[in-house]
């Protein structure tokens, strides 16, 4: 063996070395380098010995110590770098600091749209600012999702620098979207109305998730990223906004005594800002955090598949025995629709945390449990539905209520087969996944389905 | 000979300092000249000189910069600050009273047991 060859071997395995000591999260690069560098200068003393590169790497090895003794004592030591990922960049990363100040720019642009959306919402009614009142513009709450998801869109576009054709693409289908909403006709108290502020902003979500895969919508890998983006952004903005229910709460709270007629001044500006910038910020956060949150998803993931997995075999069999009575209604039909939006939720967000190489696990059969229930469930709801309709026939609720179920369980049912074909060793889950991402475009077609075609259907009603 | 665990553990950091106050250094060789002064009879786990400088540091008694090695690695280079300068002598006062405490009661102990 050459001289050349030894080293290479050496650094071969010092590189092992290191990357193992690097999986502590409390130890950061710059203390790999200071322990490598004194491993290399403890073995180059030993070689000089007369000891062979092999023994003096083992010797050297040992003498730092056990791995993990060393790695929870820089724990100990650096306790904070166990939390560092939520905490900035250093200041020295310029990449971060420009994707801040970009993040942070496009988070006031949609604050500032939602306010001067608010304030001209709140323009016909002079005597009241109140964000809940009657006298809001009923166009607010309808174009509500234009104000924000648009904004994190062409965020996303600047920072992947996505192409300008692209960018036409996705600004026209916004466009068009906005335009013919607002040209509809809508009575009083209009229930296309109201579903169209559902819908909007899931088919506004959608134009994000073209933006986030930089254009690059026919991928299925970038899709599943984009699914993975979509739950980490939920987990963030839920932390973001209980954040920010206790500082308003705390603010209320403070302001009472000394000044209680503030405190609708403070609401209505300070709410819809952050609302409106959490969104962004929560985006942010995913992308620049990604390493911590990716544990967080899937664990809770594992706790609660179970528990739903239990609680909709419960569910499937007690609606068996006892049979769904007159008394269900469309209020119960969006609960299932509920239901199963979150089962589907759990199932692909263990699918995503799933190695695609990972062998058949309690999981799989535990997800396949809930997808059965599940699926038991929905045709028992489906039936009594189907059978209400036929008594009182369709209303624009009811068809978007059903459709979105028929939607979710043709889903199901296909990650049911999939998932039973996986159990039994006959197809590899990156079918599943393929399915879940394949899928993504029925979604995106049915909540578009829902804004622009039922409320022309049923007379703007 | 073997030395308590503990008591390793108490000496380190005046130890530590004691080797910075002279000048600047870095680990492999604070570790060479722990060896050197006591004959090899101090046993340290190397990588457990790491955090402790990182912690003297956190704590201001030393400060550090990175530079680089002959070979032109990346190397970290520690040295005694004004702080860790006064914490020293504070030490040193200390370990001098316990090792007079100690020293005057064995002198009169020896010639007891050897009695």
């Amino acid at each position: 063996m050459g001289a050349k060859n030894t080293e290479q071997q050496l650094d071969s395995q010092i590189g092992e070395w290191r990357s193992a000591i690097l999986r502590s999260r409390a130890v950061e690069a710059g203390d790999a380098d200071e322990l490598e560098e004194h491993l290399r200068e403890q073995i180059s003393d030993l070689e000089a010995t007369g000891l062979s590169a092999d023994e003096a790497f083992l010797i050297a090895v040992g003498r730092l110590g056990k791995m993990d003794v060393v790695t929870a004592e820089f724990a100990r030591e650096h306790s904070d770098r166990l939390w560092k990922q939520l905490s900035m960049e250093r200041p020295d990363d310029l990449g971060g600091r420009r994707s801040l100040t970009l993040m942070l720019g496009f988070a006031a642009l949609a604050a500032v749209l939602i306010q001067v959306a608010r304030v001209l919402g709140a323009l016909g009614d002079p005597s009241g600012m109140g964000l809940f009142g009657e006298s809001m513009a009923t166009w607010f709450w309808r174009d509500i999702g234009l104000f924000v998801l648009p904004v994190l869109a062409a965020y996303f576009a600047v920072q992947r620098r996505m192409p300008w054709s692209r960018v036409i693409a996705l600004g026209a289908i916004v466009a068009v979207l906005a335009v013919v909403i607002n040209l509809f006709p809508f009575g009083s108290d209009s229930a296309t109305d109201a579903l169209i502020s559902i819908h909007l902003p899931v088919a506004l979500w959608f134009v994000v998730g073209a933006a986030y895969t930089g254009g690059d919508v026919r991928s299925s890998l970038r899709r599943m990223d984009f699914i993975r983006f979509t739950g980490e952004w939920a987990i963030y903005y839920t932390l973001i906004a209980l954040g920010g229910a206790v500082l308003l709460g705390l603010t209320v709270a403070i302001l009472s005594p000394i000044a209680p007629d503030a405190i609708d001044d403070v609401i209505v500006w300070v709410l819809p800002t952050g609302a409106a910038a959490g969104v962004l910020v929560a985006a942010w956060l995913v992308e620049a955090k990604k390493s911590i949150i990716e544990n967080l998803a899937p664990v809770l993931t594992a706790i609660f598949t179970p528990l739903f997995a239990v609680m909709l075999v419960v569910a499937a069999v007690g609606y068996l025995i006892a049979g769904i009575g007159r008394d269900f209604n469309r209020d119960l039909l969006a609960v299932f629709d509920l239901l199963l939006l979150v089962v589907l939720g759990l199932i692909v967000y263990g699918i995503s945390a799933r190695s695609s190489v990972a062998r058949v696990g309690a999981m799989d059969v535990i997800r396949l449990v809930a997808v059965l229930a599940a699926i038991v469930l929905d045709i028992l709801v489906l039936v009594s539905m189907f059978a209400r309709i036929g008594e009182f026939g369709f209303t624009a609720n009811r068809v978007a209520a059903l459709g979105l179920n028929i939607v979710l369980l043709v889903n199901l049912a296909g990650t049911a087969w999939l998932t039973l074909r996986l159990v039994a060793g006959r197809a590899a889950a990156v079918r599943l996944e393929r399915w879940q991402t394949g899928y993504l475009p029925v979604f995106a077609a049915w909540v578009v389905l829902v804004v622009l075609a039922l409320p022309p259907i049923f007379g703007f009603a | 000979m073997n030395i308590d665990k503990d008591l390793v553990a108490a000496m380190a950091t005046p130890l530590v300092l004691a080797i910075l106050v002279e000048g600047k250094s870095y680990g492999y060789a604070i570790l060479k000249r722990v060896r050197e002064l006591s004959a090899g009879e101090l046993e340290w786990t190397d990588g457990m000189l790491y955090p402790l400088l990182h912690r003297l540091e956190r704590l201001g008694y030393i400060r550090s910069e990175w530079g680089s090695s002959d070979e032109g690695r990346r190397r970290r280079y520690y040295q005694a600050t004004e702080t860790g300068r006064a914490q020293l002598a504070e030490q040193r006062k200390q370990w001098e009273t316990a090792t007079r405490t100690l020293g005057g009661f064995w002198s009169l102990a020896v010639p007891v047991t050897g009695a």
